[in-house]
């Protein structure tokens, strides 16, 4: 496309909007259950360390959640502002998604967090639990019916057309149509990945510099336990989730794969650059068979190629090649460092906790037995779950196109006829703005991990004095 | 005005329009005290300013989850006028969405960002708070003029938008003086009294521009019988504002007494000019254009819809009720412990 029109502009608008939106329902979704664990933990104890814990993450909590809630209303405005056209013609299907989402979920999740956020002291213990956990069920909730609605949009099924308007023939079939289940699964431990990681590396950086205390070192044996117990079962998953791609999406399997001409014992493209003008993979690394075996479960196996998809008058209903091929990579290599890493911090935390057994006794892991390149590799990694989750989205969603609505809708058709100029506009300053939030939200966590380290009410955590300038800086008070 | 019940496709929009515009009403009170509360925010002290959040901070976020049922609403039940009306007032939309994200993280962030950047968050919060405000209330003025973009409607959008900013500071006081004590009351008081005149402005702006606009409306008002059914409406919100206003000149009564009196009279005069518009722009939901019968999805869906909002409104009443009740009395500094 040579110039920036409406179209591609209000797409990368929209890109934009839910790529920045989708990082704070990543970690609502599993800390609201991470923080419900805290919370059970510690009625079961009355051990302290459990409550420093969740007061550390009920704040990262707080801040996502206002992040999620202010882009979310953006999403919802944009539908009409920008997409009037997809409300229009598939308006009966989303319509109701949409509408259970806010009166099942939002307003569980909005009443609910005030009293877990602000109410410890003011009502019993159990209503504060109960308020914890309905918030953690609201989030979780809230996710499941907009991966209905997108499971939708990728399969459609149970509507008939009449006059280029979806009406729903059968709700059962809607709901649970068939991308549906992985989809969600796979979201769902994306999420609890992200937390995992997220939570074992800012404990690693506030081991790092110097918090020995007992709430971190529970804090990182449940953030790595959580990674390396899940990332198994998420590459179970996605190769499912694959699976049905194949056989409902072939193009974006295709198009995952760089896989041009259909084929039996089509290879495993490990590296290569794709080249949608030659139809070919310029310097492809490749694996024979591999990529059937995969897909098919046989050596032989046959898959479709993309050069299928382009219709005789030379009009192409494949997604563009290269976003899609990268984009899979980079979430499939995001998962691999994810799966060593998290195995390795195990590893070593279990093998401390064998040699000095007895001392430790009742423990299992023992942060004290992680090398400092581990410690230090996982705090980078606090934010892999990012990464790949968009990657994984980017790969599904651009997947998708030129549809909207899969074989329904293209996305052209549901586009608003606004000034192009106008949406570039808002566009600019909606970048800027979530450029500096997010600037803004990283230091803030940061801030509250170097403040938590030092004890929240300024003593030190059993603080070694190596290299704690910085540290000790923030506050002059000390 | 009241539908044929025996037949879904005419009892369904109406159905959902009133429970829209319910939806819309609970938000203008409920986040309207909350943006009113930011919007005075730089008249305070810093130790005030704490106590105001404190007043707010467990409320706002389900106050803003009205807003997002009442345009979920238009969205689902009303896909061709949410199409319409949204992309015709892209720009204040906008403004509005980057106000309400400034304010909803400020929140957040000035709680937990270092000393030195707090100044940074309260400045947001003001000013997130006040675009919210400004943006809704040029949104109200354009509609009432029927979405025409002239020199004249956006004038009249751009007084609309001044007279809601302040009317939102009105009820913001009247919750503070509920919520406060000692000398931030008497300031509530205070700013109550001086934003009084937003709120009578704001209602005559509307209710002199309404009529005038439109032939149809015209003849809803002021033709006979009309007028005496309508009638009622003006003369009980005038009787309202004289109440408020000898009250705000003896507040705070001793002992506290009556401190809600003030938000709940607010209240009853928001709701009452809000029905007034409702009852002159029905059945239009884009005035003079698409009526709520031709911009309705399908029955099938919105029964759907309904069935499960029958059943959990009620229960979202209920929840509400309890998180006020768990918050009541006056604010303190918020606290995670």
């Amino acid at each position: 496309m040579e110039t920036l029109d409406t179209l591609l502009l209000s797409r990368i608008q929209f890109a934009a909007n839910i790529s920045f939106h989708i990082l704070f329902p990543t970690i609502t979704i599993a800390l609201g259950w991470v923080l419900f664990f805290f919370r059970v933990r510690f009625a079961q104890t009355k051990d302290d360390k459990w409550m420093a814990a969740y007061r550390f993450w009920v704040k990262v909590f707080a801040l996502s959640f206002a992040m999620g809630v202010v882009s979310g209303i953006t999403m919802s405005f944009q539908f009409g502002t920008n997409w009037p056209g997809f409300m229009e013609t598939v308006g009966n299907i989303a319509g109701p998604l949409l509408a259970y989402e806010v009166l099942t979920a939002f307003f569980l999740e909005a009443v609910f967090i005030g009293i877990m956020l602000f109410g410890f002291s003011r009502v019993p213990g159990w209503l504060h639990m109960l308020a914890t956990f309905l918030v953690a069920f609201g989030t979780s909730m809230s996710a499941f019916w907009i991966i209905v609605l997108n499971s939708w949009m990728h399969t459609p099924q149970g509507f008939e057309m009449i006059d280029g308007q979806a009406f729903a023939t059968d709700w059962w079939a809607i709901i649970f149509n068939p991308s549906m289940p992985y989809r969600f699964a796979h979201m769902m431990l994306a999420s609890f990945l992200t937390v995992g990681f997220l939570v074992a590396g800012v404990s690693a950086f506030r081991w790092l510099i110097g918090d020995r205390s007992r709430e971190v070192r529970a804090m990182l044996k449940t953030g790595v336990s959580i990674g390396a117990l899940l990332i198994p079962v998420q590459i179970f998953m996605g190769d499912l989730h694959g699976l049905n791609t194949k056989e409902y999406q072939p193009a974006k399997v295709a198009a995952m794969e760089g896989l041009w001409e259909t084929r039996e014992g089509a290879p495993l493209v490990l590296f290569g650059i794709p080249d949608e003008e030659a139809r070919t993979n310029h310097y492809a690394l490749e694996i024979p068979g591999l990529a059937s075996l995969i897909l098919t479960h046989e050596w032989d196996g046959e898959l479709t190629g993309l050069n299928d998809f382009v219709a005789e008058d030379g009009s192409v209903l494949h997604p563009p090649v290269a976003p899609v091929f990268w984009s899979f990579r980079v979430m499939v290599g995001t998962g691999v460092a994810m799966l060593l890493l998290s195995w390795a911090s195990v590893w070593f935390m279990w093998r401390r906790r064998a040699r000095h057994e007895g001392r430790i006794a009742g423990h299992w892991l023992a942060v004290e037995g992680l090398p400092k390149p581990i410690l230090w590799a996982l705090v980078p990694m606090a934010f892999s779950g990012w990464v790949a989750t968009l990657a994984g989205w980017y790969t599904t969603e651009i997947g998708r196109q030129p549809w909207l609505v899969q074989g329904v809708m293209t996305t052209e058709m549901a586009v608003a006829d606004v000034p192009a100029p106008m949406v570039m506009g808002t566009l600019v300053t909606y970048l800027a703005i979530y450029a500096a939030l997010l600037f803004a939200y990283i230091g803030v966590i940061a801030y509250l991990a170097r403040k938590a380290a030092q004890g929240d009410d300024g003593r030190a955590n059993d603080m070694s004095h190596s290299g704690k300038a910085g540290v000790m800086a923030i506050n002059p008070a000390e | 005005m009241l539908p044929d019940f025996a037949n879904p496709a005419d009892w369904l929009p109406w159905a959902f329009a009133s429970l829209m515009g319910l939806s819309i009403l609970i938000y203008v009170v409920l986040d309207g005290f909350d943006l009113g509360v930011g919007i005075l925010f730089p008249l305070a002290t810093p130790e005030e300013q704490d106590r105001m959040i404190g007043s707010i901070g467990p409320f706002w976020d389900a106050n803003e989850t009205w807003l997002v049922l009442a345009v979920g609403l238009l969205l689902v039940a009303f896909p061709q006028a949410h199409g319409m009306i949204l992309s015709t007032l892209y720009l204040p939309v906008f403004v509005m969405l980057v106000g309400l994200i400034l304010r909803g993280v400020a929140f957040e962030f000035r709680a937990k960002a270092r000393d030195h950047h707090k100044r940074l968050w309260n400045r947001l919060f003001f000013t997130g708070s006040l675009m919210t405000a400004l943006a809704q209330g040029f949104m109200l003025g354009l509609y009432i003029m029927g979405l025409e973009q002239t020199w004249a409607t956006l004038a009249f959008a751009t007084l609309t938008a001044v007279f809601l900013a302040v009317g939102y500071s009105f009820i913001g006081s009247a919750w503070l003086i509920h919520k406060t004590e000692g000398a931030l009351q008497w300031k509530a008081v205070r700013w109550g009294r001086e934003s009084l005149w937003g709120v009578i402005l704001g209602i005559g702006a509307v209710s002199l521009a309404t009529p005038l606009v439109s032939t149809r409306i015209f003849d809803k008002w002021l033709t006979v019988p009309e007028i005496f059914y309508l009638a009622p409406l003006p003369i009980v919100s005038g009787l309202l504002i004289l109440w408020l206003w000898r009250m705000l000149r003896q507040m705070p009564f001793p002992g506290d007494r009556r401190s809600w009196l003030p938000f709940a009279v607010a209240t009853a005069l928001f709701a009452l000019a809000y029905l007034g518009m409702a009852y002159s722009f029905y059945p239009y939901v884009v005035p003079e254009r698409l009526t709520i019968y031709e911009a309705a999805a399908a029955p099938e869906s919105l029964i759907i819809i309904l069935v499960g909002a029958c059943i959990v409104v009620p229960v979202i009443a209920g929840y509400s009720v309890l998180a006020y009740t768990i918050f009541r009395g006056k604010a303190t500094e918020l606290r995670y412990d």
